[in-house]
This record gives C-alpha cells, sequence and structure tokens, in this order.
C-alpha cells in the first residue's frame, strides 16, 4: 500500500509556530541539505518542513550516525556547515560520535535535536535526555532554545561559531513546545558574542621572527594540517614553497594543502609516514607548522620530536600552540593571512642545498614500498590502481585502520577538499555515510568510499539512501576478513593472539548491494579489478565493489607506540 | 602550585558545567570555585583555586577558558597584587559556659557570633583562607559540627606596586 506523500492542499497556518522560524532561519542561512531522521520530539519540525515545500533537501539515513557522519562529509568538501536534525533521547544520542568526531577534526556542523516539552524537562519524561550535559564537552559550543523568539538569533550565532575561527559543531536543543506553540514575536538582532573574537590576522613581528629564523635555517621544513585547507591557503602555499624551495611533509588530514606528486613533498609524516618524512622532522633546524595540532599519531613519543628544531606554530586557535610540543614562535592566525603576510615579509632564500639533497637522496633509497609476488589482490596495490584509475582526481573517504593508513600513502592527493577521514577521533563507520555527504556537496565529481569490512558493517544500512537517491557514490570495500589494524597490533605487540579480530562470517556484500538494487561486484584479483575499474568510475550510478585482499598484509613503515618516529620499523622490505 | 584565577562569564545556564567540564578533562585539581553576579548585569565571575603541576599548564588552562564561548576575560591574579577573601560558616557544640570563652577566641579574627542555641554557636569569619583555618583549628577542640565555606573570591588591588623584580604579593604560597 502506498501513502500519498502530499496531501493535495496544504494546511495554511496564519500564525507561525517556533519550527516555521527555525526552518525560516535556516533558508536564511542559505542550507540546501539536512541530514536527518524523524521523532516524536521533532514532529513539529518535521510538519514545518513538509509545509516549508522545498526550500531545501532534507536526505532521510537510516541511522542518526549514518546522518551526522554524512553532514560531516558534506562539510568537509563544501566548506560549509553541515546540518543535521534528529529527535531528543536516542536520535541525539545516536549522534553523539559523529559530534565528537567533528569536534577533534574541527569540521563545522550544526545540530538541531529535539527536545522534551519544557514541563516535563528533568522529569525522566519518554525520550529524554540529557542533551546538553552529554554535549558540552564534545561541541565548540551548545544552546537549549528557552523561548521561540531567540530561535532566529541563536541560529545566525551557530552558524558563525560553527564555521569560523577553528570551525567545530555547534548543538541547539530545542523544547517540543517551543517548536510546535505560536510565536508571535522573534529576536530580529544580529548576533552578540563579546566572547568569541577568534584572532584573524598575525602579529607582523611574530611573521618577522620566523622570516629571520628562515633565512637562517639550514634545514628548513614545512608541516601542512588541516588548518591550510580550512583557511583555504593550498595556492599561496604553493607558491611560497615553490619560490624558497621548502621541503613539505603533511598529517593525515593535511593531505591534498599541499600537491602529494610534488617533487617538494616528501610525504604523510607519523606513526605510517614516510621514512623522509619522519627523518626530516628528527633532522630539521626549522620547523614551520602549519594548522596542525601536533597530535601524538604524528610526534610519536615527544622527547624525541623535532629536538634539534626551531619551532614556528601558525594556528587559528591559540590553545593549540604550545599543547603538545613548545613553541618558539607562536603565530595565531588564519592559515591563509599569516602566509600572505610571510609572503609579503620574505624576500631570502635559505641557503639549504645540502638539506635538499639529502632529502631528495633519503626518498629515492626509502620510498614507500609492498611486495608484489602474485597475481593476488594485494591491498596496497589496489589504491595505488584506484588512483591512476581516477588520475588522483576522486573525493576518497574511508573510516579508520589499514585501508585509511594505505589510502593516505598510496592515493597521492594532488588538491584539498578531496581527502574525507576520520583523523582525531579514527571512527569506524565513518567513511560510507561520509561518501554520501560529500557525493551531495559536489555531485559532479567522482566519489569513492574506501572502507575496511569491518568499518562497512557499522553503517552498512545507508545503502539505502544511495539506493533511494541514485547517488553515483563507488564503495571499494578492502575486504581482508578482519580488523585488520588490530590483527596487526595483535600480530606485531600481543604474540599473534587474534583476539576477536578475525571476521569468517560475512554477508555475501554482492548479493546485499544487489538486495538494494545497487551493482555488486567481487574482485579477486589484480587482473579483474584492472579490466573494470575505468568502466565502473564511468558509470553513473552507485557500485560496491568487494575486494578480496591478502590477509595477512600490514602497514608499513611504522612507529611503534612508545617510540620516536626516528625508530621506525618495516622502512625496508 | 597553587594559582588564583578569575573568568568573567555570561551569566547562562551549562557555563560552569562547560568551565568545570574542561577542567576535569584535563585534569586540573580545582580546590575552590566561588561565582557571583557582577556590576553588569548579565555578567558573573567565577574565581578559582586550582593546582597546576608547571607553567605550560598553567597556560593550557587559561587558554582553554579564553576559548570558551561564554567567557570572557580569564585574569590569572597570582602574581599580582590582590585582595583576596573568604567566609566560613562554623557551627561548634557550646554551652552556657563555654559561651564567653568562645567569644574570646573569636574577637581577635574580627569573627561574630551570628546564631546561638542552647548547645551551639554558629561563628560567621571573613579573610584568608589560612586566617580561616587557623580559627578552625582553636574551635576544633570543642566539637565542630558544620563547616560551609565559600571558597576564595578575589580582585587586583586598584594600585599594582610598579617593581623591577617581580616579587608575588599573592596570599597563596
Amino acid at each position: 500500500m502506498n501513502v500519498e506523500t502530499k496531501p493535495k492542499t496544504q494546511p495554511k497556518t496564519a500564525v507561525k509556530t517556533g519550527a516555521d522560524i527555525l526552518i525560516d532561519s535556516l533558508i536564511e542561512q542559505k542550507v540546501d541539505t539536512i541530514f536527518g531522521y524523524p521523532g516524536g520530539a521533532v514532529l513539529p519540525i518535521y510538519d514545518a518542513l513538509y509545509r516549508s515545500d522545498g526550500d531545501f533537501e532534507h536526505i532521510l539515513t537510516r541511522h542518526e550516525q549514518g546522518a551526522i557522519h554524512a553532514a560531516e562529509g558534506y562539510a568537509r568538501v563544501s566548506g560549509r556547515p553541515g546540518v543535521v536534525l534528529a529527535t531528543s533521547g536516542p536520535g541525539a544520542t545516536n549522534l553523539i560520535t559523529g559530534i565528537a568526531d567533528a569536534m577533534m577534526d574541527s569540521l563545522p556542523l550544526v545540530i538541531i535535536t529535539g527536545q522534551v516539552a519544557t514541563s516535563v524537562t528533568g522529569t525522566d519524561a519518554f525520550q529524554e535526555a540529557d542533551v546538553m550535559g552529554i554535549t558540552t564537552p564534545i561541541t565548540k559550543h551548545n544552546y537549549q532554545v528557552q523561548s521561540s523568539y531567540d530561535i532566529p538569533r541563536i541560529i545566525k550565532e551557530a552558524f558563525h561559531i560553527a564555521s569560523t575561527g577553528r570551525p567545530g559543531p555547534v548543538v541547539v536543543d530545542i523544547p517540543k513546545d517551543i517548536s510546535a506553540n505560536p510565536c508571535l514575536k522573534v529576536d530580529e538582532s544580529d548576533f552578540h558574542l563579546p566572547g568569541y573574537q577568534p584572532t584573524i590576522k598575525p602579529n607582523p613581528l611574530q611573521i618577522k621572527k620566523l622570516t629571520e629564523a628562515l633565512k637562517k635555517s639550514k634545514k628548513p621544513l614545512i608541516l601542512t594540517g588541516a588548518g591550510v585547507i580550512h583557511g583555504k591557503a593550498s595556492d599561496l602555499l604553493l607558491d611560497i614553497v615553490e619560490a624558497y624551495e621548502l621541503p613539505v611533509t603533511s598529517t593525515l588530514l593535511g593531505l591534498g594543502a599541499f600537491p602529494g606528486d610534488h617533487k617538494l613533498f616528501l610525504g604523510m609524516a607519523g606513526m605510517h609516514g614516510t621514512y623522509t618524512s619522519n627523518m626530516a622532522i628528527s633532522e630539521c633546524d626549522l620547523l614551520i607548522n602549519i594548522g596542525a595540532r601536533f597530535d601524538d599519531r604524528l610526534t610519536g613519543n615527544l622527547e624525541h620530536f623535532a629536538t634539534n628544531a626551531t619551532v614556528a606554530h601558525i594556528d587559528i586557535d591559540p590553545a593549540e600552540i604550545g599543547k603538545n610540543v613548545t613553541t618558539h614562535i607562536p603565530i595565531v592566525s588564519d592559515s591563509r593571512a599569516a602566509l600572505e603576510e610571510l609572503k609579503k615579509q620574505v624576500n631570502e632564500k635559505p641557503d639549504h642545498g645540502a638539506w635538499m639533497a639529502q632529502l631528495k637522496e633519503n626518498k629515492a633509497s626509502y620510498p614507500l614500498w609492498y611486495n608484489n609476488p602474485s597475481e593476488d589482490m594485494i591491498p596496497q596495490w589496489l589504491i595505488k590502481s584506484l588512483h591512476d584509475a581516477t588520475n588522483g582526481d576522486a573525493i576518497v573517504t574511508t573510516d579508520v585502520g589499514q585501508h585509511q593508513m594505505w589510502t593516505a600513502q598510496y592515493y597521492a592527493f594532488a588538491q584539498p577538499n578531496k581527502w574525507v577521514t576520520s583523523g582525531g577521533l579514527g571512527t569506524m563507520g565513518f567513511g560510507f555515510p561520509a561518501a554520501i555527504g560529500a557525493q551531495l556537496a559536489a555531485p559532479e565529481e567522482p566519489v569513492v568510499a574506501v572502507v575496511g569490512d569491518g568499518g562497512f558493517q557499522m553503517t552498512l544500512q545507508e545503502l539505502s539512501v544511495l539506493q533511494e537517491r541514485g547517488l553515483p557514490v563507488k564503495i571499494i570495500i578492502v575486504n581482508n576478513g578482519a580488523l585488520g589494524m588490530v590483527r596487526q597490533w595483535q600480530e606485531a605487540f600481543y604474540d599473534k593472539r587474534y583476539s576477536e579480530s578475525i571476521v569468517s562470517v560475512q554477508p555475501d556484500f554482492v548479493k546485499l548491494a544487489e538486495s538494494y538494487n545497487i551493482r555488486g561486484m567481487k574482485f579477486e584479483t589484480q587482473k579483474q579489478f584492472n579490466d573494470s575499474i575505468k568502466e565502473i568510475m564511468d558509470y553513473n550510478g552507485p557500485v560496491l565493489l568487494d575486494c578480496r585482499v591478502l590477509q595477512q598484509e600490514n602497514v608499513y613503515p611504522m612507529v611503534p607506540p612508545g617510540k620516536g618516529i626516528h625508530e621506525m620499523i618495516g622502512v625496508k622490505p | 602550585m597553587k594559582r588564583i584565577i578569575t573568568a568573567v562569564v555570561q551569566n547562562r545556564s551549562g557555563v560552569l558545567n562547560r568551565v568545570t567540564g574542561l577542567m576535569q578533562k584535563r585534569q586540573f585539581n580545582i580546590e575552590s570555585i566561588s561565582v557571583g553576579r557582577t556590576e553588569t548585569e548579565g555578567i558573573s565571575k567565577m574565581t578559582f583555586v586550582v593546582h597546576v603541576d608547571d607553567h605550560q599548564k598553567l597556560e593550557q588552562l587559561t587558554k582553554q577558558l579564553n576559548k570558551q564561548i561564554d567567557v570572557l576575560k580569564v585574569t590569572d591574579l597570582s602574581d599580582k597584587a590582590i585582595v583576596a577573601r573568604e567566609l566560613a560558616l562554623i557551627k561548634v557544640v557550646s554551652n552556657a559556659q563555654l559561651r564567653n570563652e568562645i567569644q574570646g577566641i573569636i574577637e581577635p579574627f574580627r569573627a561574630s557570633i551570628i546564631d546561638v542555641s542552647k548547645d551551639s554557636l554558629a561563628i560567621q569569619v571573613t579573610g584568608k583562607p589560612d586566617k580561616i583555618e587557623a580559627l578552625i583549628e582553636l574551635l576544633r577542640p570543642y566539637g565542630i559540627k558544620d563547616i560551609a565555606r565559600t571558597g576564595l573570591t578575589a580582585f587586583a588591588r586598584g594600585h599594582q606596586p610598579q617593581v623591577t623584580e617581580f616579587t608575588s604579593y599573592s596570599i597563596l604560597k
């Protein structure tokens, strides 16, 4: 039986409700897509959405976690806040993983949650959860709306806070009676945030210190973080780097900020970074960190991190400077503004020929490696071949784990905003829904979700959205029948006691895709992949590829936990 | 080291939760917090006494506080000339015979008796925390039934002495 989705006549309401005001406010913020899931406490908002008749698109995911990861993917690719709508209680708590993920990776999100009516708040009412209390530690800011009068101002503030300074998630919790009841008067004033004035422009004196350090430096090194991408500073960075011939390394989230195939690029640094990058950090005399937060997966044991270097740190968040690594030249600024000022001031190339030669030599002698003895599918080969087939041009999303590290290592991202991964929180189940959001943000671009068989099974119900919307996302399951990174650590550090990391029972992924009317294929050899991948990438619809790779393959090189980044293992075969 | 830090905040629900939550997450040991309204409507001031290990952790604390949207200004008063006070209410076991004796003890502290019952006295005292500690110690032998302390509240003196070598005028060590 079919239910008619739109009645012939729309109910007309003479007076606007809080929910109508909310929808108007979202339209004013030029929201074009909302990811959400309805429920009791947001029914007034969904009803207002129904009446508003197509001012923006609502994407019904099949789980709130799917909605928020999709919004993260959308935000990452579009650079605009991803908007999420969920009901009170379980709806809101299902968002928690994604909120924490967005907080760690500085992604702008505005999350609207329903709340039980104010008359029963605090009574453990049906579907009540303390959303303010739960989300306080994992949001940039949060609001509980006390009156519909405040809605327009709060929504303006929420979007402003989420998308400026260091971006982050903002939660707006709206009790049901406030969204349901008529609202006669609203606060038309602009936002007023005296406690929130992010520093955008750098202190020129600090930049001067940096240019002087650069002038003197024999072994300079630039470290790019996601802040370069958030600040839209990639082109400027490339200019400066080429003009002064500076070597560049990157964090995981900074990949794509600088072209991955450039001759001055040393590869990613950190736990699974290249030998060249990690040795460059260990030996450099000037480390210029642009928009990275010196995460422990990057630094390894801090005692051994950049011990010879003058550290300059450009970050829009002052609290990040000096947090983990002692900083000699602190520069609080938007990355673009800082680089503009640097470009103005710098006029002399550092004298560093020997350093460049040494790095070049390291790059040639210690490349990333893998054994490719057979026709079997090798995961590293798979990513490299995907890169070749897509010309390095696709938007690629991943979960966390081995497939993520291989993608970071072998898919040389040439441009910013093409790499969508869960860095800080390391969230399984992120990659596939994030690809949905990415595709909605960039409908014309190829989007590939590279996922593990473990992570995919955490959010695969979102295949419904692919089917419903016909989004041409290509899903590549790097299927090793294991929780690969867990298995690798158990092999290396737990005497091969593979406790619960080998996943022998799996669904037939091809049939699973077909049950959603999505094309599914299984690849077991390199030849199968080579024969079909071009056609698949050109195919205008979603495809799921179950790529069976060798289970025992490990991610190398690696900095063992607790070691300094100069103490890598698996540098050579 | 012990520090006295004040934060001027917007008076909104959830602000205290946000501030103490970030201290908990970053493992700062809070000795006391006092909060009250300021001269400006809608603006409150919090005074914290916290233990931090070193200057780097202290810098993190003030930066993280500053980062909160509802926090308008953070000041570390520890190295300034300040006025700092705490209020304590102390209920002591007493009877008609002891009353004068206790009165004699509290007088030098400029404390006052604010409630009398058949078997107890309530004493109010304000001052620096070590003065309050001293009085409590003197009253302890009589039997203390209840203590309520507000925690320290403080601000900088109107005139900051100009010194080349900065000596600590903190009332805490």
